[in-house]
């Protein structure tokens, strides 16, 4: 079953021409994203870099310790630290800093965001405390307790809170399609729900968010399997914000920003050059390296690597539109490296063997195809095994851990498709 | 070539590399750099914009004292330094130095800051390679089912995911030696070091496996230890120009890439190293000898 190289190769070069459109800076008047921005595409294609190539955000959060013990401060800190990371991560931020610091006997947390420069944003979602409480209506109206806004006296707050959540996401109303909060209870959550719904049929059971009261609806019968929504009244944007912020959890203790400042590039050009030069050099090695061991073959693996350096380089482009954006750090280059080292690696694999079944006498046209075929086994297992290993790294791992294994997860797929699709076609093509 | 022939040899190397990086670990650890344990962070006030000149000149005093520094950043008339601890007292010292360098300026804060990786980070890290090493199992094991008898899918994914384990330990060994008799440190950097050689490592072995796959199928398990060895050398060339490869780029990296990411570099380099020869004299060989134990039980059995 032989596939017409030549509709392939026309998806080759459109796929080129697409890529290297989306790599071209502005030259002068002439923007080759303009493309782009006819599409509705607003904003501008940029590749998203680290803090030290790029800058970003700075904020300096003080925490509130005054209802906190002294020897509690320092545990309270690390845990206010671990929800704040954890925000940021949601909120789709990669490799940021954050870290804890002391100043006399002030504790504070430092957050560091590259790239960001939307602050008001970042502001309202780690800036607050995310406090989730349901309050039930007083036995006996006589009993006097704290209530968390005017509206609410004859309210006691239930043992239910935002901890008893397992998973927060955001859905639209069926009926207004508004945007509304989906709260999903963990087994012990569920078990106080239903006890808190039981108990008030008929009655209302307000909903209070850092004591202010998002709303107050009646409970008409028992909630037994622990799903919850909160219709306040939203905008995507609000509804997305509280979802993240459930999720991570609430802070404890309040915390308020003390400064925040936007962070200049501090990595100068010239060391941005270095390792630009260096990669340069390195991509040439490989270059004469192939083209020495393989001849011919090798110059057409060269240009299906450079393909392949262009994809990737659009895509990381392309995902600066996406909430996955790529932010090209150290660590993410390191993935990019080994997904260039197994994009060769199947080249050298494809070719030895071709070169094995021109020993056995077979026919050029027969040598291709069964270096293909017979090389496919191998390079199927190695690439989905590091893949495998790319996935459960991102689902697991924060910061550069994150970054460096959506890179090779990229690079890995886009290799697989260079050396099937690219090199094929282009050997097919020459020893026609 | 009988490389299978010579397998104890090849143990025993491995054994005789790793060996000093385990004492090495057990007595004296791993040199963690700032990121993982914090310090102290200076925030330097001018009275106009800094200029690149000036945060080259801090950054040369503090390679002059020896200070380990983390990270330089400004904003406007403002620069932030995160560095090693400092006491109060070496704060002063440095704070006149820098003042006769690079100008006037007023120190407005002086902190003590917690690790920018914490704990938190590498367990998750760690959490995520235990499930990676456990998926990759399942998956030789599925992907080599039908090897034929007696050889047995399983062993294959094992004796991966111990050639993957053999790499990271050279790796952390030799960095731990490096640690403390040449001040490495393990910062960021290393971490994804060592996600690069697990990722090749496992991707180098399969593809040694695959050639063992492809010749028990064709010509049975009858002698498993001349199949494997004859795999070995069949893939012998391709192991080779993929080595060749990535070494010679990393080695101009090494050559242009600049100070800051020379210590990485070296740590590829060990690691793909390492890799290379882990799949064809550690993880070919492992299967060998796994095959050799089953049939000696049969036979007593």
């Amino acid at each position: 079953m032989r596939k017409n190289p030549r509709y392939l190769l026309w998806l080759i070069i459109g796929l080129s021409i697409l890529a290297v459109f989306v790599n071209l800076p502005k030259i002068g008047n002439f923007n080759p994203n303009v493309v782009f921005e006819k599409l509705n595409i607003a904003k501008e294609l940029t590749f998203r870099k680290g803090l030290d190539l790029e800058g970003g955000t700075s904020l300096v959060l003080q925490a509130d310790m005054s209802n906190i013990s002294k020897a509690q401060k320092p545990s309270a800190l690390d845990s206010a630290k671990v929800v704040i990371e954890k925000r940021v991560n949601l909120f789709g931020v990669s490799e940021p800093i954050v870290q804890t610091s002391v100043v006399n006997s002030d504790y504070r947390i430092i957050v560091e965001l590259p790239g960001l420069t939307d602050t008001e944003k970042v502001r309202s979602l780690i800036g607050t405390t995310a406090q989730l409480t349901f309050w039930e209506q007083e036995a006996s109206a006589s009993a006097k307790t704290a209530s968390p806004s005017a509206d609410q006296i004859g309210f006691k707050q239930t043992n239910l809170t935002g901890a008893d959540i397992k998973q927060t996401s955001v859905s639209f109303d069926s009926n207004t399609g508004k945007p509304q909060v989906q709260l999903q209870f963990t087994s012990e959550g569920t078990k106080k729900f239903a006890d808190v719904t039981k108990r008030n049929i008929g009655k209302p059971v307000a909903i209070v968010l850092d004591n202010q009261l998002i709303e107050q609806p009646t409970v008409q019968q028992a909630i037994l399997t622990g799903d919850a929504v909160i219709t306040g009244n939203f905008t995507v944007e609000t509804a997305n914000q509280l979802s993240t912020q459930l999720n991570a959890g609430a802070l404890p203790v309040p915390l308020k920003i003390l400064s925040s400042s936007v962070i200049a590039p501090t990595l100068g050009t010239a060391s941005l050059e270095k390792s630009l030069f260096a990669g340069i050099i390195g991509f040439i090695i490989i270059v004469i390296f192939m083209c020495v061991l393989y001849r011919r073959l090798g110059v057409i693996a060269s240009f299906a690597l450079i393909l392949y350096t262009l994809f990737n380089l659009a895509i990381f482009k392309l995902s600066s539109l996406t909430p996955y954006g790529i932010t090209l750090t150290l660590s993410g280059i390191a993935g990019f490296i080994l997904s260039i080292g197994m994009a060769v690696d199947a080249n050298i694999l494809i070719f030895e063997r071709m070169k094995e079944e021109l020993r056995a006498g077979k026919s050029t046209e027969t040598a291709i195809e069964l270096g293909f075929s017979r090389a496919w086994s191998s390079i199927r297992d190695s690439n989905i095994s590091t893949l495998i290993t790319s996935f459960v790294l991102y689902s697991f791992g924060t910061g550069i851990v994150r970054g460096f294994a959506l890179v090779l997860a990229i690079g890995v797929l886009v290799s697989m498709f260079s050396a099937i699709v690219v090199t094929r076609t282009f050997l097919r093509l020459v020893y026609k | 070539m009988n490389i299978i022939g010579k397998k104890y040899w090849y143990f025993i190397i491995s054994t005789i590399i790793i060996i000093p990086g385990l004492i090495s670990l057990y007595f004296y650890g791993l040199n963690l750099s700032i990121e993982f344990r914090g310090g102290s962070r200076l925030t330097l006030s001018f009275e106009k914009t800094v200029t690149d000149k000036q945060i080259q000149g801090i950054h040369d005093i503090f390679n002059e004292k020896k200070i380990k520094v983390a990270t330089i950043e400004r904003s406007q008339q403002d620069v932030f330094i995160r560095t090693r601890p400092i006491t109060q007292e070496e704060d002063q010292f440095l704070i006149e130095d820098l003042k006769i360098r690079v100008g006037n300026f007023k120190q407005s804060q002086y902190e003590t800051v917690g690790p920018t990786i914490g704990g938190e980070t590498l367990l998750n890290a760690l959490k995520g390679l235990v499930i990676a090493s456990v998926l990759i199992v399942l998956y030789i094991t599925f992907s080599f089912r039908k090897v034929p008898k007696p050889a047995s899918s399983f062993r294959f994914g094992i004796a991966a995911v111990v050639a993957l384990v053999h790499d990271v330990l050279v790796l952390i060994g030799l960095f731990s030696i490096l640690g403390h008799f040449f001040g490495v440190e393990i910062d960021s950097l290393f971490v994804t070091a060592v996600l690069t050689v697990i990722g090749f490592s496992v991707h180098d072995t399969i593809v040694v496996f695959d050639r063992i796959r492809e010749n028990l199928k064709k010509i049975g398990g009858a002698d498993f230890e001349q199949t494997v060895n004859d795999s070995i050398l069949q893939t012998l060339d391709r192991s080779f120009n993929t080595s060749l490869t990535v070494i010679l780029v990393l080695f101009a990296l090494l050559l242009f890439g600049g100070e800051t990411i020379r210590w990485f570099v070296v740590a590829l380099l060990v690691g793909i190293i390492s890799g290379t020869y882990s799949s064809i004299f550690n993880a070919a060989p492992i299967l060998v000898v796994w095959q050799d134990l089953v049939n000696r039980r049969r036979k007593t059995s």
